[in-house]
């Protein structure tokens, strides 16, 4: 097993690297989000939990630039930030594997793992009109790849031609070699075979040892009792629970979730 | 756990067919429209014999046809790899040799052609900034600019064509020629190859074909989707008016109807050319190919003798046709 961090970074495991709270994103009539406060720290896995429909990925959307909030505030290693939009999120170390992945489908592995943060060639000229780096950005990928220990048939293979669980792994493949600081993974795994959900797990592990904070959506209780520190639980838009995973059983967990339980101190 | 794992994300045999299958669509996307063109000319080699097909002048004709035809498409991939389109090409092309013509005459050669590209560049503008900002799909947005466009460039000269005396211009685009070959098909290899550089060199290339894919995946990965699109218009429209430029060259005239009747050609071309309609694949080059089969085609028309209704009608139909066939290669790729 390949278990020397993906990436060198950030600040002391355990300390706050991002915090939101008061987060509200409405949809017309659909309240997504109602008030949801949460805290990330460095080197810690927390569960992002709730049924279909709890504002999950819209609270993993309003983090990453592609929603800005209706209301709340965003810190990133205590300074309040307003992420309005997914650049601003990736200059500040924030990657996202989305429920979607946000690959796309006729560019080949490479160009999806550089895509937006392309190496160019031929100095100053070369940057302005962006001309590609193709050879350079080629050997990146392949020791990306290895180092994840992420293996893909041929990377000048276009992603729709990939198996779904390789362009999952593909986008994970990205959010892991980018993301400096913080990891946000909504439902990384949901297309993997046994083994390959398994690696994830390994990835996010090592993510964690290396001093990342990550935030891991799943419906699967193996996974969050496997690899997540804390958990919060969402449900129609607000948080009704945070827990030491340490401290419930996945039945609990489950109770939480379908509103058999709530923690009204979580609110 | 390495042996396992590299088992298991080696490829069963299914998945291995499948994208055997998916190598053979791209082939045969990528190569579909080359050997039409050598159908096409076969055919009409065969049938057109006796009607000058196969003649040099016959032939220098068609490459001059399709210079125009294949420059405003090298322009239009970009629009449709973004899943935007152009409807006003060909009436920026006609403004374009107007404007040419006008200020050839009064301030020469450059100037002449730097107004008609800046002219065209700027519609393009127009037609991206309406598009993205006031969010109207492009499809409208250049069908109202090719109505304006065609009124202004009618506006400009009474419907009378305005002649070029100036020999430098119509020497460097239209009429002269590098060794043996013409002007204007240098001039087409030049935009060709600068197209397809963009396209597959540049990280503005890759980023088209990425908005033009999936938008919000685009938007996700911090791309400038707005930024992107209008560009895309932007280049399109000046590709077009370039293709203006070479008309008024050759013809040594500016009027209000050069290049006009040529949008659905150009369409046609790139889309045989293997350039998806709604976004996502381009080819610079298959658009070339594209433009001299259309070139063909319309020369063949008329080289049989129909009358001009009879080859609209005809022109119709062989777009028709010739773009649904090639659409159903690219939905089985
Ligand atoms: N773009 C949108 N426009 C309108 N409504 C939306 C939009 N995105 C989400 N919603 C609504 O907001 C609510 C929360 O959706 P969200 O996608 O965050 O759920 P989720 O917790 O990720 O669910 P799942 O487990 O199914 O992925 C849902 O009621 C959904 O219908
Ligand atoms: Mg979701």
């Amino acid at each position: 097993m390949n278990s020397e961090p993906a990436v060198t970074r950030s600040g002391q495991p355990g300390s706050v690297a991002l915090e939101i709270s008061g987060l509200c994103k409405s949809f017309r009539a659909v309240r997504a989000l109602d008030g949801v406060g949460m805290t990330l720290r460095y080197g810690r896995v927390t569960a992002l939990l709730g049924d279909n429909g709890a504002g999950k990925s819209t609270l993993v959307k309003c983090i990453s630039g592609v929603y800005v909030p209706d209301a709340g505030t965003v810190r990133v290693n205590g300074v309040e930030h307003a992420v309005s939009s997914p650049e601003d999120a990736r200059a500040l170390g924030i990657e996202t594997v989305h429920q979607t992945l946000a690959v796309i489908d006729p560019l080949d592995v490479v160009e999806n793992l550089f895509l937006n943060r392309e190496h160019t060639r031929g100095g100053r000229i070369g940057a302005w009109l962006g001309v590609l780096d193709k050879k350079r950005m080629r050997k990146e990928s392949e020791e990306i790849l290895s180092r994840l220990d992420i293996r893909i048939p041929s990377l000048r293979r276009p992603l729709d031609a990939l198996s779904g669980g390789q362009r999952q792994a593909v986008a994970i493949g990205r959010a892991v070699a980018w993301g400096q600081q913080i990891v946000l993974l909504d439902e990384p795994a949901a297309a993997l075979g046994v083994e390959q959900a398994a690696r994830v797990l390994e990835l996010i592990r090592s993510l964690r040892d290396s001093g990342v904070a990550v935030l891991l959506i799943t419906h699967n209780m193996d996974r969050v009792t496997a690899v997540c520190d804390r958990a919060i639980v969402l449900r129609q838009g607000r948080k009704t629970a945070e827990l030491d995973v340490g401290e419930v059983t996945k039945d609990d967990l489950v109770a939480y979730i379908t509103g058999a339980r709530t923690d009204e101190s979580a609110q | 756990m390495n042996r396992e794992l590299r088992a298991a994300v080696f490829l069963p045999s299914g998945a291995r067919a499948r994208i055997a299958g998916w190598k053979q669509g791209v082939e045969l996307r990528h190569y579909v429209v080359y050997a039409a063109a050598a159908l096409i000319f076969l055919l009409f080699v065969v049938f057109l014999r006796d009607d000058g097909f196969l003649t040099s002048s016959n032939l220098i004709n068609i490459g001059r046809q399709s210079a125009p035809i294949a420059v405003m498409a090298v322009g239009m991939s970009f629009a449709l790899a973004s899943s935007e389109i152009d409807l006003s090409v060909g009436s920026v092309a006609a403004l374009s040799s107007l404007v040419a013509a006008e200020v050839v005459g009064g301030h020469g050669f450059v100037a002449g052609t730097v107004a008609a590209l800046a002219v065209g560049a700027s519609i393009g503008l127009v037609n991206g900034f309406i598009t993205v900002k006031v969010r109207i799909p492009s499809f409208l947005v250049t069908l109202g600019m090719l109505g304006i466009v065609s009124g202004i460039a009618r506006n400009m000269n009474n419907l009378q064509s305005l002649p070029i005396r100036n020999d430098a211009f119509r020497e460097v685009f239209g009429s002269g020629s590098v060794g043996p070959v013409s002007s204007l098909l240098v001039w087409t290899a030049v935009v060709g190859l600068l197209g397809h550089l963009a396209l597959h060199q540049l990280r503005w290339g890759r980023h088209v074909l990425s908005v033009g894919s999936d938008r919000s995946a685009a938007k996700a990965l911090g791309i400038n989707i707005d930024r992107v699109r209008i560009s895309a218009l932007v280049v399109s429209a000046a590709a077009a008016s370039f293709a203006g430029v070479l008309l008024a060259s050759r013809l040594a005239i500016g009027r209000h109807d050069l290049g006009e009747n040529l949008l659905l050609t150009v369409i046609a071309a790139v889309v045989i050319g293997g350039t998806n309609l709604f976004g996502g694949r381009a080819s610079v080059a298959g658009a070339v190919a594209g433009s001299v089969v259309m070139a063909m085609l319309n020369n063949g028309l008329i080289l049989m003798g129909l009358r001009v209704s009879d080859q609209l009608i005809a022109r119709g139909v062989i777009i028709i046709l010739a773009v649904s066939l090639s659409m159903r290669e690219q939905k089985e790729s």
